[in-house]
């Protein structure tokens, strides 16, 4: 005999919904970065941490690959890859 | 205490001794003496319970979803497109595993439109995931809807209860019913004590996304558990049976089938029909029982297979059919024999209230010695047929 499927209430970060990504996930190049903060702040999902140059990066628990943070990037230092790619 | 009573108000006499906290009533023809006499218990002050006029069987089901996921203790009753439009509330209510009870007062479906009996509307959501029982009469409908509770609300099942009797033919009948007190039925059903329920002092949720990384592993879950219900089942029949001298909650039924040839196996009021053909035939020295299935889902393979072991031919009477195949019931059966080397036929009768003679059963006989048959519908009105829906 089995229970039925519960969970307790957690908060929204204990989904870990990283793995809904499409085929894509950012890599941070980590050579031409400004801190400009632009990729931090137009991800959907809020989940690129940094504050220095060429220390950011996505939270791939929670990233979807939607590419808007290399999009923006005025650098160019951010590059969309397979999602097998290790990084 | 023995009453003469109407079906319908015997079983609602059951639900009340189950000390229901809510009841959600929408009328539906043959169903609506069942909740009118729960909703004039509530007025009365005869049950201390919430009972809930909704606006349709949708809301019916709705509204018993949610006061039992708030732990408390629920009933309602339906029958036919009732049921139906309850559909997807019934397939979320086993999937919370919600161990609500509901009377399903069996009836024909649409179109055309018919409020009289057949078995077609529980037998098309057998595949919800709720434990299936089929009275015969209305003794043991009122001995199931207070078995019902307490084999649904195991804590280890967590799992509904359709408690499925044929309308009109049990509904409206009258009939002497041994009615136990309330202590009686309050020593045998425990207050509800559910496991899990929704609860602000310690939040939780079920019956929310299921992604496809857990989404099978829960219905397995509730098929396992539906299927190790069976002995739980079996287990609470016969408490139920030492609590108050009945044997009316069980997995299956035979009627004189040690010695049997021919076999006949149905469910519901019918078999009571079976019963006395059976009697008859016996008197002539023709070997033939029945097999009542009693608890349809899970279905008792084992105890079938069992219980047909012996026989040489077998007659399967379905009051449903599942349109472009066979008979419900037949269907399961004859897989379960398949191999055993049994002339294994299916008959489909008493659709929409057509009644079921003990000639027809009959008829049923001695076409099943002849040749099997996979779905041969009885008693038809060939004059009709050829005459006004015939089209060359």
């Amino acid at each position: 005999m089995f229970s039925v499927l519960a969970t307790k209430a957690k908060t929204a970060s204990a989904n870990k919904t990283g793995s809904w990504r499409s085929l894509h996930k950012p890599k941070y190049l980590h050579t031409n970065c400004i801190a400009c903060n632009l990729c931090k702040m137009v991800c959907p999902e809020g989940c690129i941490e940094g504050k220095e140059k060429n220390k950011y990066d996505a939270n791939l628990d929670y990233c979807k690959g939607c590419g808007v943070c290399a999009y923006i990037c005025p650098k160019k230092d951010i590059q969309m890859v397979g999602n097998e790619e290790k990084l | 205490m023995k009453q003469f009573l109407e079906g319908s108000w015997a079983m609602s006499e059951a639900a009340r001794l189950c000390r229901p906290g809510v009841v959600s009533a929408y009328p539906i023809t043959p169903q609506t003496h069942i909740v009118e006499h729960m909703a004039e218990f509530v007025a009365n002050g005869k049950l201390d319970a919430i009972s809930i006029n909704v606006e349709s069987e949708h809301s019916a089901a709705s509204a018993v979803l949610g006061s039992e996921a708030v732990g408390v203790r629920s009933f309602t009753a339906t029958s036919s497109q009732g049921l139906f439009l309850m559909q997807e509330v019934v397939f979320n209510i086993a999937g919370m595993r919600l161990p609500i009870l509901m009377v399903c007062a069996n009836r024909a479906i649409s179109a055309p439109i018919n409020i009289w009996n057949d078995q077609q509307d529980s037998i098309a959501l057998r595949d919800a995931g709720w434990i299936q029982i089929y009275a015969e009469n209305n003794q043991e409908a009122v001995d199931m809807i207070i078995a019902g509770y307490k084999i649904g609300e195991n804590p280890k099942l967590m799992l509904p209860v359709m408690v499925c009797v044929d309308g009109f033919i049990l509904t409206h009948g009258m009939e002497t019913i041994d009615m136990p007190d309330q202590a009686q039925v309050d020593k045998f059903l425990p207050k509800y004590n559910p496991p899990y329920k929704l609860d602000v002092e310690n939040p939780m949720s079920f019956g929310l996304l299921g992604d496809p990384s857990v989404y099978i592993e829960n219905r397995y879950a509730l098929h396992k558990t539906l299927e190790e219900s069976l002995p739980v089942i079996e287990a609470v029949g016969k408490e139920f049976k030492a609590a108050f001298g009945r044997d009316s909650v069980r997995l299956v039924e035979g009627y004189m089938l040690e010695d049997a040839d021919v076999a006949l196996v149905a469910l519901g009021s019918v078999c009571g029909t079976i019963k006395d053909v059976v009697d008859s035939e016996r008197a002539k020295g023709k070997k033939v029982g029945l097999l009542k299935i009693v608890t349809y889902r899970p279905f008792p393979r084992e105890a079938v297979k069992k219980a047909l072991s012996k026989v040489s031919t077998i007659a399967v009477l379905d009051k449903n059919i599942s349109l472009g195949a066979e008979g419900a019931v037949y269907t399961e059966v004859k897989a379960l024999m398949g191999g055993c080397n049994k002339k294994t036929s299916g008959f489909v009768a008493g659709l929409g209230g057509r009644d079921i003679t003990e000639k027809t059963i009959l008829d049923i006989i001695e076409l099943a010695k002849k040749e099997e048959n996979n779905c041969k519908f009885m008693d038809l009105n060939e004059k009709l047929l050829w005459e006004e829906f015939h089209v060359s």
